[in-house]
């Protein structure tokens, strides 16, 4: 337990030691605030729960910033060759790999919570469903959260992050639009409507869908728990089987 | 302190190394020769923990590094052959984190920092960040972080590497002076380190030892008194080279 502190903190301090964690949260705050007061209709939907105007596009920025605040997770400590250190200190894998995790989803949580002023604005200009909205801000961090780890099993993969950012970017971008309307009518029309409702259910649309309507459903927590789970653990993998 | 039994490392059909056995008791310093890529640096890494060997066993104060990885690993401090640090870190910092994980708190943790510093003579840059330091600079950092928990065993891959002559010097005095205590293992491709820091040298060729001895016996063997006749006699000249018979 206490490794796991003593790597957060570094990751964390190594975070805000760079210009990297300032440029994701200021560019996540500008482009998610913007998104809602132009494409989002926010003035004209009178949208007050924020549902469509606001949380509905966390994926689709999130598919783009998580993998660019991940990739160096360790594509960077492969390259300058620091996780020979780490891989003989008297530390667990576990440990270090829960430490880094941990460290992202706190910036990234940050970046999300710096967007309550909008929070603010809805209660002032009109009376919002203000449970709603904690469990719109929850499905945001849980998709961030599935993003980072899957940036994490892709970044234990290469030494070299730009190929980690492309390749991270494609895979969530690939489990947004698995499950986008547009893609699933398609399906429906060349397969079938199971397929169709497969693509649904796997892609993060869906899940993050119910969260930001409100509702915290148990399969949606247990989807986000299943893809970090597996990604933490094929992380793991993958950093053994480097060395062998 | 450090035993190690018939050690393999394996990479596909090339073999790193090939059944090394050696051992190192408290108060020696082992100088590790050998030509460019024989297999120095993979035997350290896999008597530190870091790589699993395909064959044999490493004991650390006669700890199973397989078995019990975190109970050895707890005891050696390792300079890694190309010095990794994190760059966005002051010296400090980063020898503060490097005591963290080993578990050294307090006042004990700042003896540790202060007194790392001023063994590897790193008081001028305490507060540089490591990203701006020179070449000899970051080799000392990098050493001070496997002094901090005072091992049992040290395993330092070419710690002089890029020292300039002063610092070689002081160096090899640190090693001298810390072997008298400690179990350490070193590699060195600058031979005269042998005669100056080692109790004992081995000089490894394809992942094999090919000679053991005292400095004095090794130039006695080489007839020459020359340790670089005795060390081109016994390696040979291209070991990156795929021998036929490893690979069946
Ligand atoms: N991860 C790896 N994958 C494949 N081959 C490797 C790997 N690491 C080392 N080798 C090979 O193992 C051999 C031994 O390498 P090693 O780094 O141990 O040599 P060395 O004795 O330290 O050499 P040097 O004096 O240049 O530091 C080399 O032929 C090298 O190419
Ligand atoms: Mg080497």
């Amino acid at each position: 337990m206490n490794s796991v502190w003593t790597i957060f903190k570094r990751e964390l301090s190594s975070y805000f030691s760079q210009p990297i964690a300032y440029a994701i949260i200021v560019v996540f705050i500008i482009t998610s605030l913007g998104l809602t007061f132009s494409f989002g209709n926010f003035f004209e939907f009178g949208d007050a729960s924020l549902r469509y105007s606001f949380f509905y596009w966390h994926p689709w920025i999130l598919m783009f910033l998580a993998p660019a605040l991940g990739m160096r997770m360790w594509s960077e400590e492969l390259r300058e060759g620091t996780v020979e250190l780490l891989g003989t200190y008297p530390i667990s894998m576990w440990s270090i790999i829960a430490g880094k995790y941990l460290a992202a989803i706190v910036v990234w949580t940050i970046a999300i919570l710096l967007t309550f002023p909008i929070w603010i604005t809805v209660n002032w200009l009109g009376e919002p469903d203000n449970i709603a909205i904690i469990s719109g801000y929850l499905g945001s961090i849980l998709v961030c959260c599935t993003f980072i780890a899957i940036t994490m099993l892709v970044s234990a993969f290469t030494r070299d992050q730009v190929v980690c950012l492309i390749v991270s970017f494609l895979v969530c971008t690939g489990t947004v639009l698995i499950g986008f309307d547009d893609v699933t009518r398609v399906a429906q029309q060349v397969a079938s409507p199971d397929v169709a409702d497969a693509m649904t259910s796997i892609g993060v649309l869906s899940h993050h869908g119910s969260l930001h309507g409100g509702a915290v459903r148990i399969q949606d927590l247990v989807w986000f728990a299943s893809i970090i789970l597996a990604s933490l653990l094929g992380t793991s993998a993958i950093l053994s089987a480097k060395r062998a | 302190m450090i035993e190690v039994d018939n050690l393999t490392k394996k990479f596909g059909s090339k073999t790193a190394v090939d059944h090394l056995s050696f051992s190192v008791r408290k108060g020696e310093v082992l100088g590790f020769l050998g030509p460019n890529g024989a297999g120095k640096s993979t035997t350290m890494r896999m008597v530190t923990g870091f790589l699993p060997p395909t064959h044999g066993d490493a004991r650390i104060c006669g700890i199973s590094v397989v078995d019990k990885p975190a109970e050895a690993k707890r005891r050696i401090g390792y300079l890694p052959e190309s010095a990794p640090l994190y760059n966005e870190m002051t010296v400090t910092g980063f020898l503060r984190f490097a005591a963290d994980v080993r578990g050294l708190s307090g006042n004990t943790k700042n003896d540790a920092v202060e007194r790392a510093i001023e063994t590897c003579f790193l008081q001028s840059v305490a507060y540089q960040s490591i990203d701006t330091l020179s070449k000899g600079y970051r080799h000392r950092t990098c050493l001070a972080q496997s002094l901090l928990h005072d091992p049992e065993v040290l395993i330092l891959d070419e710690p002089t590497d890029g020292l300039d002559p002063n610092q070689k010097h002081e160096v090899r005095q640190l090693i001298r002076r810390l072997g008298q205590e400690k179990a350490i293992l070193f590699s060195t491709h600058i031979l005269e380190e042998v005669e100056a820091a080692c109790s004992r040298a081995v000089i490894v060729d394809r992942g094999r030892i090919v000679v053991d001895g005292t400095p004095a016996e090794l130039l006695e063997k080489s007839g020459t008194g020359s340790l670089t006749d005795l060390f081109r006699q016994v390696t040979t000249l291209d070991t990156a080279e795929d021998t036929t018979e490893d690979a069946a």
